[in-house]
């Protein structure tokens, strides 16, 4: 019994930080309709924002470690923004294809720019948050799971407020809706697609900080898996819906976290595409996801 | 009109002549010809699919992966038995590698219906998905075969891939693909492309049309699988990665998607990149990223795609 909440703990952490990636890849596709490959490569500059930052602040302390976190938040924010600014809005428009083709290009563009200048070999991160373990029992829980719980429960009530609590959130949602609609109405699409962007992007960059932590070899390809597996996650709990992507991705990372102890642990990179392709054979608009009828 | 017929034997017959002087020819520039048209043939098949049936799959390298193993598989327990220890005279050996690559193309062609059948009923970035995701399924299943030299992949595959083969393929593949989608049936490639509620409201099946064009597609990825195989002498599972999966559908989107000859001309065109770059190769990868970027804003029809008029979203 222990084992399986030891699991289950196991699991969510791993599965809030899936959530925080899955949150970005939702957020743009909420608002421009198509899958942005390089998110999971944002995630892997703000692990290395993280990296570099991290050697100058005081190791093993909350401060520090916070430090690290909106600094890596920031940049993967700017970067973000920066990516739309160059590369996705002059193809507003376009078809969806190309701009998907573009999204690979930046993403491969990440890839490579940080292998020739972070270097190929993997890193060891720094520990910048204090850690121990706490022992209920049987049961051991990190206090790197508790900063990546805490964090993320942070993160997502604020992005929560921020969608339906503020003006650009309202924004946020009516572009969603209705791109057309919204600019009627006075509503600025680029400003909101950027911030879109930002907001994504400064998530996958905590993201990022608390994937480092717990894993703490970094390389400039780190992002491919876990940002595959985040697109997983938002298209599990419903593409476009904010709850629905934090619920995949918790679902995700306890799924897996299950298959990794069990005998068929080999296969754990399989089974979130397994979960991909049944969840859309089956129920295309996702767990939270409302049907939508096509219309000729 | 057996014209397109005796394209096919011209070339293969070209291809039978080339071979006559491969032994004069530079092994480094044998080598990339070799690579071209293994290319071609991938590029070519997903523009069947991608290109001509508006079918976005992106995971041409998991079709490819099937076809060179069972290839290298049928070459290396099937073929000493059949070839005795001696290895057998040349005339068997090309038997045996035909054989190897038809049975890699089939297999290819297998898994192309059963991954097409279910995932076909969906659209756009999700197909796109589902074949990725079905891609990376093989990789790990692959991974996880001891019998197939698992994460170590197959070793010591005979080295029975030379140009004559590389290019008879490059043939058959182009001469298939161009003999379908000009034929009365293929028409219906063109049509589910453009408008499938139209398409289905005159009665075509464009389900149908959809796995069609998958299975032949994955037929041809399996061949080329078998000949990379045979070509680099070992195989392992994470060469046939998503990452593979992207270069062949850059070529078809360079070279304009559902455009034969554009395709070929990007197959070779970023087979032939890498290598002009290799001098500064630590930024070669970054060059060919941002090229891509580049194009997509600056010509979005592709590369190679003249024609006017089309501009289509």
């Amino acid at each position: 019994m222990s084992e399986f909440l030891q699991q289950i703990l196991n699991g969510l952490s791993l599965g809030a930080i899936y959530a925080l990636i899955a949150l970005g890849y939702t957020m743009v596709y909420g608002v421009l309709r198509f899958i942005n490959f390089a998110h999971s490569d944002v995630f892997m500059v703000g692990a290395f924002i993280g990296y570099y930052i991290g050697q100058h602040v005081p190791q093993d302390t909350i401060g520090g470690g916070l430090v690290v976190l909106f600094a890596a938040m920031l940049g993967c924010a700017l970067l973000g923004m920066l990516i739309e600014r160059l590369a996705y809005r002059p193809l507003r428009g376009a078809a969806t294809l190309n701009v998907l083709i573009t999204a690979i290009g930046v993403s491969l563009l990440l890839e490579y720019s940080g292998q020739v200048f972070f270097g190929a070999t993997p890193r060891t991160f720094p520990s910048v948050f204090p850690s121990t373990n706490f022992a209920f029992g049987n049961l051991v829980i990190s206090s790197n799971q508790v900063v990546v719980i805490v964090v993320t429960a942070l993160l997502m009530v604020g992005l929560q407020l921020i969608v339906y609590r503020t003006k650009i959130g309202t924004a946020m949602r009516a572009v969603s809706l209705n791109p057309k609609a919204a600019q009627l109405v006075g509503v600025n699409n680029d400003v909101v697609i950027s911030f879109t962007f930002g907001l994504g992007s400064a998530l996958a960059g905590a993201g990022g900080i608390l994937y480092a932590m717990n894993y703490p070899s970094i390389d400039p390809l780190m992002g491919v898996m876990p940002g595959l597996k985040a697109f997983v996650a938002a298209v599990l709990g419903g593409i476009g819906n904010i709850p629905g992507a934090a619920l995949g991705g918790l679902l995700l990372g306890t799924v897996e976290t299950f298959v990794n102890g069990s005998q068929w642990s080999t296969y754990k990179d399989a089974i979130a595409f397994a979960i991909l392709i049944i969840i859309l054979l089956f129920r295309p608009a996702g767990l939270l996801g409302k049907v939508s009828i096509e219309k000729v | 009109m057996p014209r397109p017929h005796l394209y096919l034997l011209v070339a293969l017959l070209a291809a039978f002549g080339i071979s006559w002087f491969s032994d004069r020819i530079d092994p480094y520039h044998l080598d990339v010809i070799i690579g071209i048209g293994i290319n071609i043939i991938l590029a070519v098949s997903l523009n069947l699919v991608n290109g001509y049936t508006g079918q976005f799959s992106l995971g041409h390298a998991g079709f490819m992966s099937v076809g060179a193993y069972l290839a290298a598989a049928v070459s290396l327990f099937l073929g000493p038995r059949l070839l005795g220890e001696e290895g057998g005279t040349a005339l068997q050996q090309g038997l045996l590698f035909l054989g190897a690559l038809t049975a890699g193309g089939l297999g290819a062609a297998l898994a192309g219906l059963l991954v097409g059948v279910p995932s076909l009923r969906l659209k756009g970035d999700y197909l796109a998905l589902v074949t990725l995701g079905f891609g990376e399924i093989i990789r790990v299943i692959f991974q996880n075969v001891e019998f197939l030299g698992g994460a170590l992949g197959l070793n010591g595959i005979p080295a029975y891939t030379s140009i004559f083969w590389v290019l008879a393929f490059v043939a058959l593949s182009v001469f298939t693909v161009t003999c379908l989608v000009n034929s009365t049936y293929g028409r219906g490639f063109l049509a589910t492309k453009d408008d499938e509620i139209a398409s289905e409201a005159v009665g075509l099946n464009t389900t149908r049309y959809k796995i069609v064009a998958f299975v032949i597609g994955a037929f041809f990825a399996g061949a080329a699988g078998g000949l990379y195989g045979h070509f680099k002498m070992t195989i392992t599972p994470t060469g046939f990665d998503f990452t593979k999966s992207i270069e062949i559908v850059v070529m078809v989107i360079l070279g304009g998607m559902g455009n034969t000859v554009g395709v070929i001309l990007a197959a070779i065109l970023l087979t032939l990149l890498p290598e002009v770059l290799r001098p500064i190769a630590e930024y070669r990868m970054i060059i060919y990223s941002l090229l891509l970027i580049v194009l997509m804003i600056v010509r979005p029809q592709g590369l190679f795609n003249f024609k006017l008029g089309r501009a289509k979203s």
